[in-house]
């Protein structure tokens, strides 16, 4: 059972780390047109 | 944690983030785009928008349909419309102010503590199988503390919003949904760390964070069903610009509405909306008061006379000096008395409501039952609190938190793709128990311009001499039998002039004819001839018909500010036979209260300032989206296509609707009369907590999608 001493830590982090990656996404307005952002990348001539 | 800092505060920087830093300096214009739908609109748009050398920076937002645009300062927001025009894309002005921005700090808020409670959920979760699956002494113990430490936090910043609407609820000593529910979270967290600290066997620390979680997926679902319906209410408003056109000194120069003050001249173009009181100064013409009154056909005024905010300018540039301006307009104040009058939305009790009313006492009761009996009965406080616990997380709040969002969230939604804009939380409860309809005439059933009856009785002369007559003025009807005779050769006619209010004077092979008002109806005289009436029949909405066919089975009534024999013609068109005319705004409204003093529930339908406080006295109202604002304000619904198909389907959704939010509760209830004797008894585990919750909360999402 000693491997619940590793395990335990890592898979917390890992949870951590993907609710970080969605905070980060709600932050950065990447929920505001969810429409428009699937069509976009059909476009090929994005100037940003 | 440090991810649970406010989320608010990125609000601002996220707004520069689509313009881009280094544009932020600009003036900021919106566009709506009514008419895009995929990747190359987008790309066309932007395009084009780019192409303009003062632009600096554009952005499309396809679900909001409206591109944020940054110019240098100044711009006249003309240049970007034609720009898009040539490049064939439909774009309006949309005013700045009566959008309130484009980021949603509420829903996002709502989102983040989401997934925190999403994340922890699942952890202790994970923890959790570990312990029901039999995990023991040191490998249990360490497994609670490692939950705790998750789940205190986690619960501490996700539940805020239970917390803080029960402690609102608590201090004007009422009971919502929200106070069982933060008893249930609160008592089971604190519960569970004493039971972790002196090695106990069951702790709830998952059961607080999934109850927070699915409550929270509720909360957000109602949210955004809400947000959607604002923000398409406000585009709305933000088309119309109010601007106007002062005139200085002989100067014209384009204002702000909000800065006309009394005592200015201004003047306003055919086909504008008058923004203020005042007397007309200058340009005999006609106006159109059926917003206000109701008349179908438009009336003549001369310098001198009163002019109303809301009336729309038909043929001449009139100029006008302003009496009252703003919130002192005899529009703005009628709009006002709606605000007061608006009771009969306020008096309905939401079906949420009414459940938290019967549930939160029973439960408080039970649990209540459950600690005084265990602790009666064996003396142990520990273990008497225990049963309590389980009884409150065990009686579902969960599903009864879902019964009502996650049904008006597929139902709103499947409406909005109809063109129908629920507004009020509760319209769809309250149209489900429509009886009555009762619709407005003028800009209601009817739209658009009216159609000319008895043309085939002309000879080929009186035709000739009709339509060159008709071109003589910009008056509707004239325009409609311009419309009606295009196939029709005009004839040569000399002196063509029009006389305001009468009609169109003319010369024809020397002898005098005319076209204009005659005893009852339009007529065309020509000299020496017996006049002939050309009565004008107006034309129903599109789908209007159908509708009403549909609407089998309902009482259904019009009542117009125009003439009897008017509104029962066009009444008969659309075969509805009880029918009203010559309704001033207070009759309109004494009507609706008589059919709600007789126990109807009236749904009325109608767009002018003379239905507004009816529409706001009905049980539920709908409104087109051509209609006046203090109209749309002051309705349910608003209708944003031009037809009225939508609307039985709107009442059969509701009516599906309002079924599922109750087998919703019914489920709920279900699972609570096996769960309840079980908690009761003692014998609740967190596992069959877990179980309970889950599945009735699954059960009760499941059956809300069956809307579709």
């Amino acid at each position: 059972m000693n491997v619940l001493v590793f395990l335990v830590p890592v898979s917390l982090f890992l949870g951590a780390g993907g609710l970080a990656a969605f905070v980060w996404t709600v932050r950065h307005a990447q929920y505001e047109d969810l429409e428009g952002d699937a069509a976009r990348i059909l476009l090929s001539e994005e100037e940003d | 944690m440090t991810i649970a800092a406010c989320p608010a505060c990125a609000v601002a920087p996220a707004a520069l983030d689509i313009a881009g830093p280094e544009h932020a300096a600009g003036d900021e214009v919106f566009l709506s785009l009514p008419n895009i739908h995929c990747a190359a609109c987008i790309g066309g748009v932007e395009r084009a928008l780019r192409a303009v050398p003062q632009v600096r920076a554009a952005r499309v937002n396809l679900r909001l349909r409206r591109a944020t645009v940054v110019v240098e300062p100044n711009t006249d927001q003309a240049v970007l419309i034609d720009a898009l025009a040539q490049a064939g894309h439909e774009a309006h002005e949309l005013d700045g102010a009566a959008l309130t921005g484009r980021v949603d700090p509420v829903g996002r808020d709502l989102l983040v503590r989401l997934a925190v409670a999403g994340f922890a959920m699942m952890n202790v979760m994970v923890l959790s199988v570990a312990v029901w699956s039999g995990a023991t002494d040191a490998t249990r113990d360490l497994f609670h503390w490692i939950s705790a430490a998750i789940a205190l936090p986690a619960v501490f910043y996700a539940a805020q919003p239970f917390f803080q609407n029960a402690w609102r609820a608590l201090r004007v000593r009422r009971l919502n949904m929200d106070v069982p529910i933060s008893l249930a979270i609160i008592l089971a967290s604190v519960m569970s760390l004493f039971e972790a600290s002196v090695g106990g066997q069951h702790a709830y620390f998952d059961a607080a964070l999934s109850l927070s979680f699915f409550l929270l997926t509720g909360r957000y679902l109602d949210h955004r069903t809400r947000s959607a319906a604002r923000s398409a209410a406000q585009e709305l408003a933000a088309l119309e610009v109010p601007r106007a056109t002062r005139i200085v000194e002989g100067v014209r120069s384009s204002v702000a509405v909000a800065d006309l003050r009394a005592g200015d001249h201004i003047i306003v173009a055919p086909g504008g909306r008058i923004p203020v009181d005042g007397t007309l100064l200058q340009g005999d013409g006609l106006v159109d008061r059926s917003m206000l009154t109701g008349e179908s056909l438009p009336v003549a005024v001369t310098s001198g006379d009163g002019i109303a905010a809301g009336e729309v300018v038909v043929d001449h540039p009139l100029v006008i000096q302003a009496t009252a301006v703003g919130a002192d307009t005899t529009l703005r104040r009628m709009a006002a008395l709606v605000e007061v009058a608006e009771t009969s939305r306020n008096r309905y009790t939401a079906l949420a409501d009414r459940a938290a009313a019967v549930y939160a006492p029973l439960v408080h009761g039970l649990a209540l039952a459950a600690f005084i009996g265990w602790y009666i009965a064996t003396g142990d406080a520990r273990h008497a609190l225990n049963v309590a616990v389980a009884t409150l997380i065990i009686t579902c709040p969960c599903a009864l938190g879902l019964a009502v969002p996650a049904v008006t969230t597929a139902a709103s939604g499947r409406l909005f793709r109809m063109g129908l804009l629920i507004k009020s939380p509760t319209a769809l409860e309250r149209l489900a128990q429509v009886d009555t309809v009762v619709f407005d005439k003028t800009g209601t059933l009817t739209q658009g311009r009216a159609r000319l009856s008895g043309i085939q009785a002309l000879t080929s002369d009186q035709a000739g001499i009709a339509r060159a007559l008709a071109h003589g003025s910009n008056h509707p009807v004239a325009r409609a039998i311009a419309d009606a005779l295009h196939d029709v050769e005009p004839a040569l006619l000399t002196n063509v002039h029009e006389v305001t209010g009468e009609g169109v004077f003319g010369l024809w092979h020397g002898r005098t004819v005319f076209l204009g008002r005659g005893a009852d109806a339009t007529e065309l005289r020509i000299d020496g001839q017996p006049s002939i009436p050309l009565p004008m029949q107006e034309i129903l909405r599109t789908g209007a018909a159908d509708a009403i066919h549909a609407l089998d089975g309902l009482q259904l009534h019009v009542m117009s500010g125009d003439t009897v024999a008017a509104t029962r013609r066009l009444a008969q068109q659309a075969g509805i036979s009880m029918v009203e005319g010559d309704l001033r705004p207070a009759d309109k409204l004494s009507r609706i209260n008589t059919l709600s003093d007789q126990g109807r529930h009236v749904l009325m339908v109608g767009d002018g300032l003379n239905d507004t406080a009816a529409l706001a006295a009905a049980h539920v109202s709908l409104s087109p989206a051509s209609a006046l604002d203090a109209s749309r304000a002051a309705s349910d619904i608003v209708l944003l296509g031009n037809s009225f198909a939508p609307l039985p389907h709107a009442l059969r959704i509701s009516r599906k609707a309002r079924a599922r939010i109750r087998e919703n509760f019914a489920i709920a209830v279900l699972y609570n009369c096996v769960a309840i004797p079980v908690a009761l008894a003692g014998f609740a585990t967190p596992l069959a907590a877990a179980l309970a919750m889950s599945t009735s909360s699954i059960t009760v999402i499941l059956n809300s999608m069956r809307v579709r």
